[in-house]
């Protein structure tokens, strides 16, 4: 399934007092100061969940959807780019995948916490260049990026941390 | 923005702003990735051309030559499967008046993306082509242009666009690399987008790409709304997200051709790509097509009997293999990527390597629903064709399950129109945005 939402359905940001923004911004700031010391996002815990959608600026609430078998909980987002975000959180509170599409790649540095590092840095150049997708296989971690300028998709996940049941076609 | 016209600044709201201070400098805030290398910055001065007045092209003049080889960087970075044009670029307004012209070779067509953009790397120091800015003498305007395998940051300039016989006047362009006001480094938003920068011919792949996709320009959504990772005003001391105006949004400059020299007619409703068919074996030095401005508006570029695929407002339509799939056809990708359970290459990771030329089957639908058409296509392994091989019908997957991106292959032996939106056609050509082949 795809999901693409339309422009129309994109937030505008609330007027706000001085007092709000600067409280608002300490708030932004203090989590990502948060985040980049817990590591959080992909791997991390249920918590870097909302730090994430406070980095991205999301002003509404995720939308919570446990899976059929109970294993773990989507949080779902759509992002003020339009962009959907779901990050899949395990019972025992691990966000093990993320995946995105929309018109405008998220920020993926928040999204996959210490694993983006991992993403750019094995992205060297390999035989027969040429563009094409991202798509990082390993045992540990599995990064795919795709589409192309106003639709783009992607996934990343952690197999190790996959809850049993679940595998790789659940995360959409 | 002005923040003194917006908000009034009391006691409590300097505590809170000192706060919001220390706390920036005490999590290392204000960041971005410093790019000083001189090697990005352009070339020295060199010899300018003067393009005659009018420009004297061959035939229609709707037609550059495509070539498809191993790359600009052909000993370290060896391309397969990208489509290459020339392009001639000028000091907006000095039609046939004076110098001031310069022709980059290797330049990627892209049906994927729209707009051009080139290297500073690739340019001649003496070249002007002036900043895009918000107003004279104002803040310049920046943009991170986002791509699947990554991402490309610099200045928006001006420039006039010669193609063929066909000019396109005074069009916003992104100079990648250059420093957009100055600012010394790539918004931290854009490199969050993953991805490598490509800032450089090999990681590039080429010395600039000419987006002719199916929208005139790069991105509506930007003319309504501040997205990050895409437009900025930039000074000295660093760029601050933006909308932008029509005048300052990237443009593809197929829908800004002026009325054709020769024909006098206007070729700016999309483009017709034209390349021979590859055998099982591939093609080793270089491989010659053709870019077609127009469709419908010449004798050279008529739909015949082509069968048109419009998309959605997104640039996809689907393609039903194993599944249903959201599809679209991209000229800038270099293999077809779909999944499937095909034996993977030993040497060349991402690609598909059957032991003998498999042939396939697909069928792509419009996004509308309503034409529809099957396609036979094959895919043979690209290990066993050498490391020298600059086309080849490969594949590889697509990673995320119901995609299915048709790369340069597709091309191969079908000629292909992309059909810009929002465009006038001529009678008897639907309007864009679509696809159309036989």
């Amino acid at each position: 399934m795809h999901f693409h939402t339309p422009i129309s359905t994109m937030v505008k940001p609330p007027k706000m007092t001085t007092a709000n923004v600067a409280l608002r911004l300490f708030v932004t700031l203090a989590a990502i100061c948060h985040v980049a010391a817990a590591h959080a996002s992909l791997g991390g815990d249920s918590a870097s969940v909302e730090a994430d959608r406070a980095h991205m600026n999301v002003k509404h609430a995720a939308r919570l959807t446990l899976s059929s078998t109970g294993s773990y909980t989507v949080h779902e987002t759509i992002l003020p780019t339009g962009t959907l975000v779901r990050q899949y959180v395990s019972k025992s509170g691990v966000v093990f995948a993320v995946a995105w599409s929309g018109s405008f790649v998220p920020d993926l540095r928040q999204l996959l916490g210490p694993h983006f590092d991992t993403m750019t840095a094995r992205q060297a150049k390999r035989v027969h260049a040429g563009h094409r997708l991202v798509s990082q296989h390993e045992s540990d971690l599995v990064i795919e990026s795709g589409g192309h300028p106003r639709s783009f998709v992607g996934r990343a996940y952690l197999p190790s941390a996959l809850p049993a049941g679940v595998v790789e076609k659940d995360i959409q | 923005m002005n923040f003194k016209h917006e908000f009034s600044v009391g006691p409590q709201t300097l505590v809170a702003m000192i706060m919001v201070a220390v706390l920036m400098v005490a999590c290392g805030g204000g960041g971005g990735t410093r790019t000083p290398n001189q090697s990005l910055s352009r070339k020295g001065p060199g010899p300018l051309i003067q393009i005659p007045t009018p420009p004297a092209p061959p035939a229609l003049g709707n037609v550059v030559p495509i070539v498809i080889d191993a790359g600009p960087v052909p000993t370290t970075a060896s391309e397969i499967n990208v489509a290459y044009v020339s392009v001639t670029v000028c000091t907006p307004g000095t039609y046939g008046a004076t110098a001031a012209c310069q022709t980059i070779d290797h330049v990627l067509v892209d049906t994927g993306s729209s707009g051009l953009r080139l290297l500073n790397s690739a340019l001649y120091s003496n070249l002007t082509l002036p900043a895009v800015a918000t107003n004279p003498g104002g803040p310049a305007i920046g943009e991170c242009m986002t791509f699947a395998d990554g991402f490309t940051w610099g200045s928006v300039r001006s420039a006039d666009i010669y193609l063929g016989g066909e000019v396109a006047p005074s069009v916003p362009i992104q100079v990648i690399v250059d420093q957009p006001g100055g600012t010394t480094a790539v918004p931290t938003d854009c490199s969050s987008t993953g991805g490598i920068n490509e800032n450089t011919p090999a990681l590039l792949g080429a010395n600039g790409i000419l987006g002719v996709g199916l929208f005139a320009n790069d991105c509506d959504v930007c003319l309504l709304w501040t997205v990050p990772a895409a437009y900025y005003t930039c000074t000295s001391t660093g760029c601050t997200n933006s909308n932008v105006t029509s005048a300052q949004v990237v443009q593809n400059p197929v829908a800004l051709f002026q009325q054709n020299p020769v024909t006098l007619v206007k070729d700016n409703n999309g483009v017709l790509i034209d390349l021979p068919a590859v055998s099982a074996v591939g093609a080793t030095t270089s491989l010659a097509g053709s870019l077609i401005f127009g469709i419908g508006t010449q004798t050279n570029n008529k739909l015949g009997g082509a069968t048109v695929y419009a998309t959605d407002s997104y640039g996809n339509f689907s393609t039903t293999y194993n599944g249903p799939n959201t599809s679209y056809i991209d000229s800038g990708s270099n293999a077809l990527f779909f999944n499937d359970s095909i034996t993977m290459c030993r040497g060349t990771t991402w690609a598909y390597c059957p032991p003998l030329p498999l042939p396939l089957s697909a069928t792509n639908t419009a996004a509308s629903g309503g034409n529809s058409g099957s396609v036979n296509f094959s895919i043979v392994g690209v290990d066993p064709l050498g490391p020298s091989i600059v086309a080849a019908n490969i594949g590889g997957p697509y990673g995320q399950n119901g995609w299915f991106d048709w790369g340069l292959p597709f091309f191969f032996g079908r000629p292909v129109f992309t059909a810009i939106s929002g465009m006038s056609p001529p009678t008897g050509v639907p309007a864009g945005p679509f696809w159309a082949y036989q």
